[in-house]
Order: C-alpha cells, then structure tokens, then sequence
C-alpha cells in the first residue's frame, strides 16, 4: 500500500519533546510527506520542535486534569478519525502511555496491534513492522492484513533523531470526548522519584547490579561505581522484583532500554529479559563467579569472579588516580 | 467482591522456544505452566478478597489445546473455579481477539468486581491486552499498579510511572494490571493442590461465548520473514586473579573513558 498520512503519539517531560517521539517523527518523514503529531497535552511549547523533525500538523488535547491517558486518548483519536481525518499508520512508542493508548483505540477501531518493532517498512507485502524475539536473536516481519489505521508501537532508540529544518506545523486543538463510565479513574498525586546524575537512558555509562550481588546492601557498590565514571547506575529485573532498588532503575524488555558506550554488567547472568535492553550497549563489561554464564556471550570483556572482590577493588583503583 | 484473574499458560520459559516451520508461531504445543507474571495476580486477588472478608477469586485463560495445568495451579493458590476457553479456531489469535474472548469469559462468569492481568505475557509480551479487556468490557483501568487497596467502592492504586509512581483513584468495576513483584505469590500447600483437582473448571469453546474465532485468517497480521538477527560476538574472557579489575581500567582508558 501506499502511506500518506501518517500520525505520531507524542509526548513531553519538562517541558520538551521526549527523544522518542523525535525518533519516531523522523522515521514517519521517511515514509509520508504528511505526518501528523498527536499530543495528549498542551503543545504550545513543543510544536516547533515537533515540526523540525518533521510534524507538518499537530492535534493537541490540553491538559487532561487527571484522566488516564489511555483511555482519554484513545477517545479524542477516535473521534478525529470519525470526523474524516483517517491515518494509514500510527506509529505509538513502546511506553505505559502509548502501549494503554494504543490497545484501547485497537478495539474502538477493531484493528489489530503490532508493538515492540524496532523498523517499518511500505513494501509489496503492505506495511511490514519488524520485532526481535528470543532475546534479539531472531527478526520477525509481519505485515498487516486488511485496512488502516495499521497501529504499531516501537522500542526506543529503533531509530535516530534528526532535525529535517525549521517549520511551524499547523495546531489544532482536539477534545477529549465524555468518557462515561470509562474515564472512572483519576490521578490524585504525583510521586517522582528522585535520582542524581545521569538519566539511566541518556547516560554514556551504565553499571547494573543484579543478583549475583547477594544482598540488597551491596548495590551500593553499584552506586558508587557509577558515579566515579559519572554514569548511572541500572539493575536486572531480578533486584526490582526483590524490591532492592525501584522500577526506574530496571534495564530490559520491561524496564530501560540503553545504548550507552559502555555497559557494565555486575552480578548478572544475562536472561533474555535483561539482555533485549542492552545488548546495543557500545561496548559491554560483565563480571560474574560463573563462567557459563549467557552474559559472557556478549560481552567484549568478561571477567569470571566475585563482584564482592572485584568491584572494590575497580573503585579504588579509579579513585587513586 | 468477586474478583477473576486472567491467567495465561506458557510453555516453560526456562525451555528455549521455537517457532513452528510453517505459521511461524511460537511453538505451544508441550505442557504449558501457569506464566509467572500472573501469579502475582491471583496472589493480589486472594488478599484483595481475604480484606474485604467475602467474595470468591475465579480464573479465566485461553488456549486452543485444552491444556488446564496452569489454570489448576491458580486453583491451588485458593481460586475458587475456572473457566477456559478451548477452541482449535483460536489458534493464531492476535491480542485483539484474545482481549474479546477473555471479556466475554469474564462476562460468562456473571461479570465481576475487578478483573486483574498481569501486564504482558512473559512468551508474547505484545502488552495491549489488559486495556483491549477494559475496551471491552466498557470499564475503567488502571495499568502498571503496584500497590492495590479497596476502600469502599473506590479502588486505590499506586501506579508506576517512568519516574516513578501516581496515585489513582477508580470506581468499581474496574480492570487493572498488575506488576510483577508487587506481592509474593503463595507457593500451593499440598491440600491446595489435592482440592484443586476438585474444583470446578468449565471449557468452553469461543462459539459458546458468541466470539467469532478468526484464527489466523482473521489475525489482522501476517509473518512474511523471519531471519537471523546480526550476532553480536564474544570478546575476551578472562579468570580472575585478583588482578582482573586492572584489564577494566584499561579498557576504560583505551576508549578514552577515563
């Protein structure tokens, strides 16, 4: 098929647009010469950003006041495609808000859902989304059958963000429609956990913790590494779940996903989980007692030890010098 | 307070998978296990129902072979009954039809107070099923919860966040997602898993419940290539000598890290 008209979920944190959202508007320029930014929000701040990566027109919501964003979305999307503005492609990312969006616009619209791709493509077979599976080792095509909107979700960093030139992209306010019965959950509070230095996503060294740590005290060797290398400090899913550091912390298919120049991985054996959401990592360090261990698979420099031994004694030696 | 859990049954994670020569589809065909991210769950229902001091916690799934292994270990964790639904026409389902199937299971049922799922399956992981279910059934939701209290009517819940959480309030009925790690699921005591033998669990087939099986003609979606992703190689491994953190400082400095 041919695309051309294609919508991008975009969202912004303090202020500016996410780097997702500018990855997925430069991939959507690659595709169609009308692309359209929808914001669950006030635009106002990012509509020019969003239009040098290639919005040529925004939809905007205003502030929600509390609705959760999916299912609030979800209904203001549907009713501009009700009104006749029908996209072939939405490209959403691979995030609480997009994943909640997207699912519930799947049933409004009665069309199917392809998430976690990392490309698409318009070819012969029709719009081609691909997703790595089995840990990243296997690429998987599909195409989807049958009419658009075709909704499709992505993983972070699938794609580079590049500024196409300056534009002021058209803005047109949307409502959200009545909810009824459905919009019955609100947020009363914020909580925002605190964490200094660099963002784990952003930052050019990441250090992960994870069970061969032993205990929930040591991750402090963690902390303390990564802030040496001015890097951020991550975790398996293993200590999340363990409740020894918060969720933010997680790297993985359902945590972080990170491409820092160097990944070092402590105390981690490498599960599929963990290894989707690093493996694009520059260059990966990993430190474990066992030698069979997949992480080492992957790593350019693996050192089969005990993190309690080997860990203190990289601080103090980056300490003296 | 009558609570159902929407369980899925994997085949065992720790088995690698594989996919089948001719649909592409993961292969499901040996013994399936209840998916552990739903295991949180079926714990979250039984103390959610436990507080409130009535109600009854059932479980639904879907499989197109009948296998009820999974479901069975809901059932020994303290579920009360099950319903799956078995229907060769289901196989090659996408989420979206998955998501009408357990609604209408969940409607089968007489409906409920909550419905809980886990966030996504630990062998699909496409992550759009618990809101598609809500669609569906015309409910609020609130995905991604860690924290999960009833007062009333009103159904509290601290919800993850990317930097950290929200606090939602919702009117009940509602449909919520719960977060691996949230609660330590009970292991089955050996008369939980004598009992459940003998607790009820009905199958049924999508026609019963008046859902259009599409299978894979209606799937929405079809595979056209699966290839072989660019393996990325090993480099040095090396035993530690007590010696070894010296070869990370130098592989720091050689990238000009330090």
């Amino acid at each position: 098929m041919t695309i051309n008209n294609v919508w991008v979920f975009a969202q912004a944190s303090g202020g500016v647009a996410t780097t997702g959202t500018l990855e997925l508007l430069t991939k959507a320029r690659s595709l169609s010469s009308k692309v359209t930014a929808f914001v669950g929000g006030d635009a106002s701040a990012i509509a020019a950003s969003l239009g040098e990566y290639g919005a040529t027109k925004v939809y905007a919501t205003g502030d929600l006041a509390g609705k959760l964003p999916g299912v609030a979305l979800s209904a203001a999307m549907k009713s501009i495609i009700d009104s006749g503005d029908t996209p072939d492609v939405i490209m959403f990312p691979q995030n609480y808000e997009g994943r909640d969006t997207m699912a519930r616009l799947s049933v409004k619209l009665n069309r199917t859902v392809l998430t976690n791709n990392i490309d698409i493509a318009d070819s012969a077979d029709g719009v081609v989304a691909t997703t790595p599976i089995f840990g990243g080792n296997i690429l998987v095509a599909a195409a989807f059958v049958g009419q658009g909107p075709h909704l499709v979700s992505f993983r972070p960093k699938s794609f580079a963000a590049e500024p196409a030139g300056a534009s002021s992209p058209e803005v047109v306010a949307v409502a959200v429609p009545d909810l009824g019965k459905q919009g019955g959950a609100k947020v009363v509070a914020v909580h925002t956990e605190q964490s200094s230095g660099p963002k784990l996503d952003e930052a050019a060294i990441v250090v992960s913790g994870g069970r061969g740590l032993g205990e929930a005290g040591n991750y402090s060797l963690i902390e303390d590494l990564a802030k040496i290398l001015k890097g951020a400090p991550g975790a398996s899913r293993a200590i999340v779940d363990a409740g020894w550091v918060p969720y933010s912390y997680q790297v993985g298919q359902t945590g972080k996903v990170v491409k820092p120049s160097v990944y070092i991985a402590a105390g981690i054996s490498g599960a599929t989980q963990h290894m989707v959401g690093m493996k694009g990592s520059k260059n990966i360090i990993a430190i474990n007692k066992d030698k069979e261990a997949p992480i080492f698979g992957i790593a350019d420099l693996g050192i089969v030890g005990d993190v309690h031994k080997v860990l203190p004694k990289l601080i103090e030696a980056l300490k003296s010098r | 307070m009558n609570i159902v859990v929407c369980v899925k049954q994997i085949p065992d994670p720790a088995s690698p998978g594989a996919l089948d020569a001719t649909t592409y589809a993961l292969k499901r065909d040996g013994k399936l296990i209840l998916d552990e991210s739903d295991a949180y769950g079926v714990e979250m229902a039984l103390q959610l129902v436990a507080t409130a001091g009535s109600g009854e916690v059932y479980v639904v799934s879907m499989a197109p072979n009948g296998e009820t292994s999974g479901m069975r270990t809901a059932l020994a964790m303290g579920a009360v009954k099950g319903l799956l639904v078995s229907d060769p026409a289901l196989a090659g389902s996408d989420a979206l039809t998955t998501a009408k199937v357990l609604a209408a299971a969940v409607n089968k049922l007489g409906g409920a107070d909550l419905v809980i799922t886990g966030t996504e399956s630990s062998d699909g992981y496409t992550g759009t099923v618990p809101e598609q279910i809500a669609e569906c059934l015309g409910l609020p939701s609130v995905t991604f919860a860690k924290k999960v209290k009833i007062e009333g009517s009103v159904l509290k819940v601290d919800r993850q966040s990317e930097s950290g959480y929200d606090e939602v309030e919702c009117t009940l009925p509602a449909v919520i997602s719960v977060t691996a790690g949230v609660v330590e699921p009970r292991y089955p005591s050996f008369k939980g898993i004598m009992d459940a033998k003998k607790k009820p669990l009905d199958v049924v087939t999508a026609t019963d419940l008046a859902v259009t099986p599409t299978g894979w003609a209606g799937a929405g979606q079809k595979i056209v290539n699966v290839t072989q992703a660019e393996a990325r190689k090993a480099g040095q491994v090396i035993e530690d000598d007590g010696e070894a953190f010296g070869k990370i400082v130098a592989f720091l400095e050689n990238l000009k890290l330090i």
